[in-house]
């Protein structure tokens, strides 16, 4: 045995954020995991040795001596010529289970760097392959109705879409906010042996290809109800791909509402409506909140149902159920399919427009729940 | 039943439901039969469109692999069909690995302070629009891709899905044919998947229970040890429904497909060569056009893609639903 491990009881540690939205919320345990481990001179100087090592060396064998390039390859490299060095470091002083040990940590640590890295590289690409559209403050304040393939970048903005977005998400809260919590409620507070398969359903539908929920929408209004496209239509079909996601959500932060509360409301009388409404939904709030964001968050990207339902324009429309409605991510997606320059370019910008927007639901939520556990 | 001695009998002290309560679990229970309805509604209307074209086409249109030909008898989707899994097993072979070492750096090894900021950013991943990874895919990945895919062919020569028709030695090689392929969207679409598997593994590693957790450090084991024998054992259901849920999210992957794919209709299985397209992005990229028995038939697609990802979910669900515990807190 070679690891040290001092046990240091950390009573005082709270993780405030571990009680977070959702259904994480099920792992709240009320045991605490201490902090079991401490990290020598040796283990620290022995990673940074054997990285700077695989450096030196993959350099040597990799740019100068082989016929490689790349810089992809190259890291490649570096990371395996570093896996093994470090373990031939480790192997030093350390017995073969202490050396797995360090191996393992290396690399799940390198598959999360690998994961961040990426979603930072999707990020910053996007934002800059948009920054051509974003430098012009028309982007933002005008529409599309004067605007072509070839126009210059200084004419036309992604208004309109941002309208539409707008509008197509307050009518998906509306329709999602009371159904999701109606069905939340129902599956944690009335139960009964439907639950179950509802239950079960749900989950599912969280996973429906969301181009399924534009078909279904296509079928229903638009093919046999002769409905127009409508931002109207877009929002029905938003709505099917994010009531499950706020009805799932929904029922975990009501489990965690603690039994004693409702039993106390019982006791002292109230019926179960009166629970309902009055202790239960209160005490979840921001969790419902949370969810619902989260819910938002997810169908305001969402293409492939509005692509279906939502029709296309280059004028601003703030009537939802009269005529086409642009959205950001439609707006991105079509132009995109543009081979020409600018248009490419203003996808980018609209792609970056849209991503800022689900930063800051998500920077919302965020508070929400902070506000909630400061509250506690 | 005991009777006191002084002869009282207890009383019943069960009342009937108020009607408030009935009126109140009528409404819950409308509520939750509506979430029922619209999952069977899709499923039935998508059946009823359907049924016109898969009675034309029979069995044949899950064997004919020609969807846009101008003879409007070969119609089938044993091309998209393959297409839609090949992309999803791309994507779950990459996403795999790096979702269940995802999760083990923010449940094991992650800064306790920075342990939640790790996991919005995953529940961030999964919210960033499909329209932003699939541009991603297409001005990034695509650039990149290629060359790797003819290292791939040069290197790997007896691997037969990594092979493309176009000679990877040649002075000025065929770059085209080595774009827009399967291996690429799966790649894209695998981003996408890895939150999704993520965020079920992580849930259920840190259910892992503390006491075996510190047992297994206090008899000597190491990390790596504690998560071999406690933390994977006890989130092996996670693992394997989080990675299923993946797969469903994988296989109805829409817009980054079709942003990035060059439809063709050949059953292929070269992964890395030009051409492909799967049933979601078929529908996307045809439906405007489509009138009468075409619109049918990709309804029949459409019920086929419906069908498979009903089943790949309610599994998934079945499997996470039973490593997860459902008790409620008591304070």
């Amino acid at each position: 045995m070679s690891t040290t491990v001092h046990g240091m009881p950390a009573d005082e540690e709270v993780i405030a954020g571990e009680q977070s939205i959702g259904y994480r919320m099920a792992a709240a345990t009320p045991e605490q995991r201490r902090v079991l481990r401490t990290r020598t001179l040796d283990d620290r100087l022995s990673l940074v040795g054997a990285a700077a090592a695989a450096f030196a060396l993959v350099w040597l064998l990799y740019s100068r001596l082989l016929p490689l390039s790349g810089s992809f390859g190259f890291i490649v490299c570096w990371y395996v010529v570093f896996l093994l060095i470090y373990a031939l470091v480790c192997r030093q002083r350390h017995a073969m289970v202490a050396v797995w040990d360090r191996l393992m940590a290396a690399v799940v640590t390198g598959g999360a760097v690998v994961v961040g890295g990426t979603l930072v590289l999707v990020v910053i690409s996007t934002l800059w392959q948009g920054r051509n559209a974003l430098a012009h403050l028309n982007f933002f304040t005008t529409d599309f109705r004067f605007t072509g393939p070839l126009t210059g970048l200084t004419v036309g903005g992604v208004l309109h879409a941002v309208v539409g977005t707008l509008v197509e998400i307050a009518i998906v809260i509306a329709i999602t906010l009371p159904l999701g919590v109606t069905t939340a409620i129902y599956l944690n507070e009335v139960g009964g042996r439907a639950a179950r398969v509802v239950r079960a359903v749900v989950e599912a539908m969280t996973a429906l290809p969301d181009v399924l929920a534009g078909l279904f929408v296509y079928i229903v209004l638009l093919v046999t109800l002769g409905l127009p496209a409508s931002g109207f239509a877009a929002a029905v079909a938003l709505s099917i791909t994010v009531l499950p996601i706020v009805a799932r959500a929904g029922e975990v932060v009501l489990r965690v509402v603690p039994g004693g509360l409702r039993e106390a409301s019982l006791a002292l009388g109230a019926s179960q409506w009166q629970t309902v409404w009055r202790v239960v939904l209160p005490t979840a709030r921001p969790g419902l909140a949370t969810a619902l964001i989260l819910g938002v968050a997810r169908g305001i990207g969402e293409t492939a149902p509005v692509l279906l339902t939502a029709g296309y324009t280059t004028y601003t429309n703030f009537n939802p159920f009269n005529g086409s409605m642009t959205s950001l991510p439609l707006l991105s997606y079509r132009l995109s399919q543009s081979s020409e320059h600018n248009q490419v370019d203003r996808a980018f910008g609209a792609a970056s427009v849209l991503l800022v927007l689900v930063v800051l639901l998500f920077v919302i939520a965020r508070l929400a729940v902070r506000h909630r556990v400061g509250r506690q | 039943m005991t009777v006191p001695a002084d002869g009282e009998v207890a009383r019943p002290i069960r009342s009937s439901i108020p009607p408030g309560d009935r009126l109140f679990r009528g409404a819950a229970r409308a509520g939750g039969l509506l979430v029922l309805l619209i999952m069977g509604g899709i499923g039935v209307f998508l059946a009823i469109k359907a049924a016109p074209a898969l009675k034309v086409y029979g069995w044949t249109f899950f064997t004919q692999h020609q969807w846009a030909s101008p003879d409007i008898h070969k119609v089938g989707i044993a091309s998209v069909a393959l297409g839609s899994v090949l992309v999803a097993l791309v994507a779950i072979v990459v996403s795999f690995p790096l979702a269940m070492l995802t999760a083990l750096y923010i449940c094991e090894y992650a800064p306790r302070r920075l342990r939640q900021t790790f996991v919005t950013v995953i529940d961030l991943m999964a919210a960033v629009p499909s329209v932003v990874y699939g541009l991603w895919g297409f001005s990034v990945l695509e650039s990149a891709v290629p060359n790797f895919s003819r290292w791939l062919q040069t290197y790997l020569p007896f691997i037969p899905i990594f092979q493309v028709n176009a000679d990877p030695h040649a002075a000025i090689w065929d770059e085209p044919s080595y774009e827009k392929s399967i291996f690429l969207c799966g790649l894209t679409v695998s981003m996408m998947v890895i939150p999704i598997a993520c965020s079920v593994m992580r849930e259920v590693f840190f259910q892992a229970p503390t006491g075996e957790r510190e047992a297994a450090l206090a008899l000597g084991g190491t990390r790596w040890g504690m998560i071999r024998r406690v933390v994977l054992p006890f989130g092996r259901g996670g693992i394997v429904g989080g990675t299923m849920l993946g797969l469903g999210r994988a296989l109805g992957e829409t817009i980054a497909v079709s942003l990035i794919i060059s439809p063709t209709f050949e059953i292929s299985s070269h992964l890395t060569q030009r051409g492909g397209d799967t049933i979601s992005a078929l529908i996307a990229l045809q439906f405007g056009d489509a009138k009468g028995a075409r619109l049918s038939a990709l309804m029949a697609a459409g019920l086929v893609l419906f069908g498979i990802t009903l089943v790949v979910n309610l599994i998934a669900g079945v499997i996470v639903a039973r490593s997860r515990s459902g008790a409620a807190t008591e304070i």
